[in-house]
This record gives structure tokens, sequence and C-alpha cells, in this order.
């Protein structure tokens, strides 16, 4: 969130890059990101996450809808996540229903980003009755809230529709662009006076040349903050549509999984590993998000990269921990 | 007042895009829900209800889709929004048991969390750098978990456990609802988890967003020159606090969003009887009237909300008020 605050004209590292000569070479700063201990962890998960996607179909051990065990089976041996009280096996259905959660989430996060970044730099380059309609389109979605209406959409769809990823992504992220949309327009508008954009106006390039050469490569951190966040928001929304049964139940995803273990009362009858499982793999991959989200947001603003130094490196710079005022430590090659 | 004007505008289109949206997904999508409604009912139909179905859905109708568009404004107006099948009453009156629930499960946690989170945040960020900081972790991870799911956690552990609170509903089932005092005290009391859940799932964004800007804006100067003249750290800190809020309440329509989507399914989980629950009768049921209720009320709710956030913005920023 900050990003969309944080005064954006002295900390863009792209455009300090392209206006002053570059102290270092622009791609050793580009590799400082995924060096911090917050942001690696981050992408561990990711990593893991989407190697589960594409394998979990594969190395499940069961068929995940077969009802052939023992209902309500303690974790074990056998079932290494016990088994619903429908007597499926938890495991098979996890590892099943990662690929569905995941690819939803990119497939959401990418139309969106795509439509926002369009929207938002369009409107922020363009700028007079352009802008002023796109912004009024964007603060009308911002201000519709999403679940109640992807609920209404979908429950008109048809039932073959219900368990199409790429559609029901699609209808994600129509609800998810508007954010993204606002903060790529607002710092669309401080990059379009700079004086290199105004450099290669005035050399006369294409209008979209200058969109796509100048203006959007010093977008790039905060469209990737933008993308992580609107495949948070997918995800998220994929699974509470799936707990609420708009999506085909029969279909396996983390959503579901909690769907049928809510309607089979498992919190109440004390069967944690038919819902824990599933929410926490949800949460883990948040989290995640959220960690590779911290790296980007002290990328751009490095009062928040001091900000996160430890004390023991601050010791070690021989710099007092306690914080103090009007004194920021910016930290060269902190990582 | 210029900018509070704009804002209504852009409200007032919300409502106008929400409304028509509504009236034209039944028209456009595929299928046809009257048949599927009157499926439902078998038995009980009458001519006249398939008729006000007809009529909702524009299915069957020798009438101009402007016409139609007309018919709808002037039973919306009339705050007619449908028959429910499911529950076998007016949408309006089904509504109207179910809205003061919400409200007031949503209102209360909303306040309670941002006020908290933006308190905890405030800390945070005047103390960056030290221990403290150790709570951003948790607050990333509990921002990560859906609300459903920690609520039944909660449920978990807390209801059906310990017995600290009770386990499901709004209120004790050998109370008779009213305005007496044992009812309102039950009512707190089922209230708890619930709400504790979405301030719990909520407060995570306010900490983060609130300590992030403290963090920018402490480093400002006239903080320096604040503290440089001998104000005491309270003031020092309260200075700092109100610039650094302003971005907290402008988001407050996207975070406002996901609350409410979020404290709907906690309803559920809790058995909570307002429009989450009522969400999920009418989910199960393809009762669309219902739903399509539903999804206004929703709406017209979290733009209420908006427009007291955007007050409480023009009441905390002068430059603001100075623009018009």
């Amino acid at each position: 969130m900050s990003s969309l605050t944080a005064p954006p004209t002295p900390e863009l590292p792209g455009a300090m890059a392209a206006g002053l000569p570059a102290v270092r070479p622009r791609r050793v700063r580009a590799l400082a990101l995924p060096r911090s201990g917050k942001v690696l962890f981050g992408l561990g998960i990711m990593v893991a996450f989407l190697i589960l996607a594409v394998i979990g179909p594969y190395v499940a051990p069961y068929n995940p809808s077969a009802t052939a065990f023992t209902p309500g089976l303690h974790p074990g041996a056998a079932h290494w996540l016990g088994t619903t009280l429908l007597g499926q096996d938890v495991l098979s259905q996890l590892l099943v229903g990662a690929r569905p959660t995941i690819v939803v989430g990119l497939v959401a996060g990418v139309i969106a980003t795509v439509l926002s970044t369009v929207i938002g730099v369009t409107a922020g380059y363009i700028g007079g009755a352009t802008d002023e309609g796109l912004s009024l389109a964007s603060n009308v979605f911002l201000a519709i809230p999403g679940l109640p209406l992807l609920i209404v959409i979908d429950s008109y769809l048809p039932q073959g529709a219900r368990s199409n990823y790429v559609l029901i992504g699609a209808v994600i992220a129509l609800t998810g662009w508007a954010w993204g949309a606002r903060v790529l327009r607002a710092l669309t508008l401080s990059l379009r006076n700079r004086d290199f954009v105004e450099a290669s106006r005035i050399i006369g390039e294409k209008r979209w040349r200058i969109i796509f050469v100048e203006v959007v490569p010093n977008l790039f951190a905060v469209l990737a903050s933008s993308f992580l966040f609107t495949l948070l928001y997918s995800i998220g929304t994929y699974v509470a549509l799936a707990y609420i049964g708009v999506i085909d139940t029969a279909r396996w995803n983390w959503g579901t999984m909690l769907f049928w273990a809510q309607a089979n009362n498992a919190p109440i009858a004390n069967q944690w590993w038919w819902f824990v499982p599933p929410g926490l793999c949800i949460a883990l991959v948040g989290t995640g998000l959220a960690l590779l989200n911290f790296g980007i947001d002290e990328f751009i603003n490095p009062r928040l990269r001091a900000a996160g130094v430890t004390g023991r490196y601050m010791r070690k710079v021989k710099l007092s921990n306690r914080p103090r005022l009007g004194l920021t430590p910016v930290i060269e090659g902190f990582r | 007042m210029t900018t509070l004007l704009r804002r209504l505008g852009v409200y007032l289109l919300t409502a106008w895009v929400a409304i028509t949206v509504n009236f034209l997904l039944p028209r456009l999508m595929p299928g046809n829900p009257v048949e599927i409604l009157i499926g439902k009912i078998q038995g009980r139909v009458t001519p006249q209800i398939v008729h006000a179905f007809e009529r909702q859905f524009g299915v069957g109708l020798h009438q101009s889709l402007w016409s139609q568009y007309v018919h709808y404004w002037s039973q919306l107006f009339h705050l007619n929004l449908g028959f429910s099948i499911s529950l076998s009453a007016p949408v309006s009156s089904v509504l109207k048991q179910s809205v003061p629930w919400t409200v007031g499960l949503i209102g209360v946690s909303t306040v309670v969390s941002f006020i908290l989170g933006t308190i905890i945040g405030t800390y945070l960020g005047w103390r960056r750098g030290t221990v403290f900081d150790a709570v951003l972790p948790v607050a990333t991870f509990l921002q990560a978990v859906p609300y459903f799911f920690f609520g039944t956690v909660l449920l978990l552990v807390f209801a059906s456990h310990l017995r600290w609170f009770p386990e499901l509903g709004a209120y004790s089932q050998s109370l008779n609802p009213g305005w007496h005092w044992s009812f309102v005290a039950s009512v707190l009391r089922y209230g708890q988890l619930p709400a504790i859940t979405v301030v719990i799932s909520s407060i995570a964004g306010w900490i983060m967003g609130m300590r992030n800007m403290m963090v920018t804006t402490v480093g400002e100067d006239f903080v320096l020159m604040a503290v440089a003249k001998g104000l005491p750290k309270r003031k020092v800190i309260a200075y700092a606090a109100r610039n650094a809020v302003l971005p907290s309440i402008s988001n407050f329509s996207l975070a406002m969003g996901l609350l409410v989507s979020g404290a709907l399914l906690v309803e559920l989980v809790f058995n909570y009887p307002g429009v989450g629950d009522l969400l999920l009768t009418a989910v199960q049921n393809e009762d669309y009237p219902l739903l399509q209720g539903i999804f206004l009320v929703i709406t017209f709710t979290v733009l209420s909300a908006n427009l007291l956030a955007d007050l409480a913005y023009l009441a905390l920023d002068p430059r603001i008020r100075r623009q018009a």
C-alpha cells in the first residue's frame, strides 16, 4: 500500500538511472532485490507451491474422489493427512487441488495486470477526457464489492462453465484490476513530465514507443508488486467462491475441500486434519506473495529498506540501533 | 465541498452501475432463470408468481429492453426486490431481518480493527528497526489467512475445545429476541468470537499500511523540527500520525470491499443470521431474486461506508478543503 502514497519522485530507481549518469550498472541494482532474507523466503515458498501445482496430480497417492477408505481416520502411515468423513484421502485432495487454485490465481493475475497496465498507463499518459473516463471507471470498480458481484455472475453461469479455470479466472480479473490501474496511473502521471520522456517526445518518437520503451520499463517494480497483490486477491477470491459453493464442488481445489469440511461440520466434530491443511496452504501461498511484495516495496522506498535493517547488522556497521529522527540510514549494499 | 461532491458523484455512478448490472445479468447470461425458479417451487406456482418472475428476469416478454428497465427501476423505488423462493417471502422483508446483524457485526469490527491497527502501526513505525518489528511477519501471515479459515480455527479451539465462547448463532436460542437486557447481553456474548475473527483477520492491513507510511513520515523535516522545538514525544507522534493516517483512509474503499467479502464468509462459519448466511442459502438453492437483492444491499452498504470515510478524510486533511 505504501507504493500508492510514497512520494514517487526521488525514489524511482529506473528514473534515476535514466536521468543521472548511473553510479553502478543497473543490472547490479536489479539483482539486489532477491537477496534479502525475506524475499528469498517468499521466493522459496512460491517456487515450492508452483512445483506442487505441476506435479501434484501425479504424486497424489489415491484418487481424491474415491470414498474407499475408513471415514474420519486420524493422520497416519497409510493416510498422511487422514481421511474425510466421506472416506476420502485428504493428502490426495490437497495435492490434486493445488493446481486449479494456483492456475486460476495466475490466470486472473495476468489478465488483471494487463488490464490495469493498459488502462492505468493510457489514462496517465494521454490525460484529458480519456483520463477522466478511465479514472472514473476504475473508481467505480474499486467501490463495487468484488465477491458478491462474482457470486451473482458465477451463479448465472451454466454448470459446465463453472469448472472452466480460464473463464473463472477472467471473471475474477474483472473485479481485480482497478487498484493496480489507479497506482499505475499516478506513477505514469509523474513520469510523463520527466526530462527523459520529454526528450523523446521532442525527438519525435511515436507515442506507443515512448509508452513501451520509456514509461513502462520504469513502472516495472510497481507492476510486479501489483501483479503479486492481484495474485493474492485472486487466489483468496477463488477459494472463497469455492467455499460458498458457487463453483463446481465436484472438482478439487483448496476451496472445495473447505466447502466439504464445512458442509460436514468438520470444525465442530474436531476433524482438524480435514480443513487445516488447505487453509494453511492458502495462508502460506499468501505469505510468500506478501514477502515478495515487501522486497519490492523496500526496493522502491529506501526508507523502508533501512527500517528493515536488523539490530545485529546495525551493530556490525557500528550504528546505534535505536531509531533516531531525521536520520534514516541509507545503507549501501544492504541485503 | 467540490471534492465531496465528486466522490458522491462516483458513488452514485457506482450504484447505478450495480443496479444496471443486476438488471442486465439475467438477460445476457445463457440459460433460463425463470425455468429454474419455477422448477424449484413445483406445485405451489400461481400464474401471478410466474408472471412476476418473468417480469423480473425479462423472459418471455414482448417488451423492449428499455421499458423493462423502466419497470425495473419503478419496482426498485417501491423497494420491491422480488420474491425469494427458498424462503418463500419477499426479498426485501428477508433482508430487513438479516441486514442489521451484518451491519452491526461488520460495523463494530471495522471500527475496532481500524482504530487498533492504526495505533499499533503508529507505534511500530515510530519504533522502527527495534524488536517490535517482529510483529511484521506475524501480521503478514495473518493477512494471508482467509477470514473464514481463521474463523473455523478459532471456533474449533476457543468454542468447541476451551468453551470460552458460545459455538454457533447470534444469541441464545432460549431467549426471545427483543430490547431487554438478557437478550442484548446474549447478543454481545455470541458476537464476540465472530467479531474477534474479523478484527484479527483485517487488522494486519491497517498495521502494515500505517507502519510503512509512518516510517516515511517520521523522516520528514517537520517531524525533526517538532522534536528540535522540544515538543513532548506524544505530541510529535500525534503530528506524524495525523499525516501518516491519510493514505489509510483513502485506501478505505479497497479495504472495505475485502473486509465485507471476508466478514460475510465468517458469518457462514458461525451460523450468524446475517446476510452472509442468506447468501449461502441463495447460492445453494439458485435463488436468483434473493442473490441479486443481497448484492444490491451489500453494494449500497459499502458505498455508504466509503462516503463516511471520505468525510473523515475531509475533516483530517485541510488541504483538500482549501482546494474547493
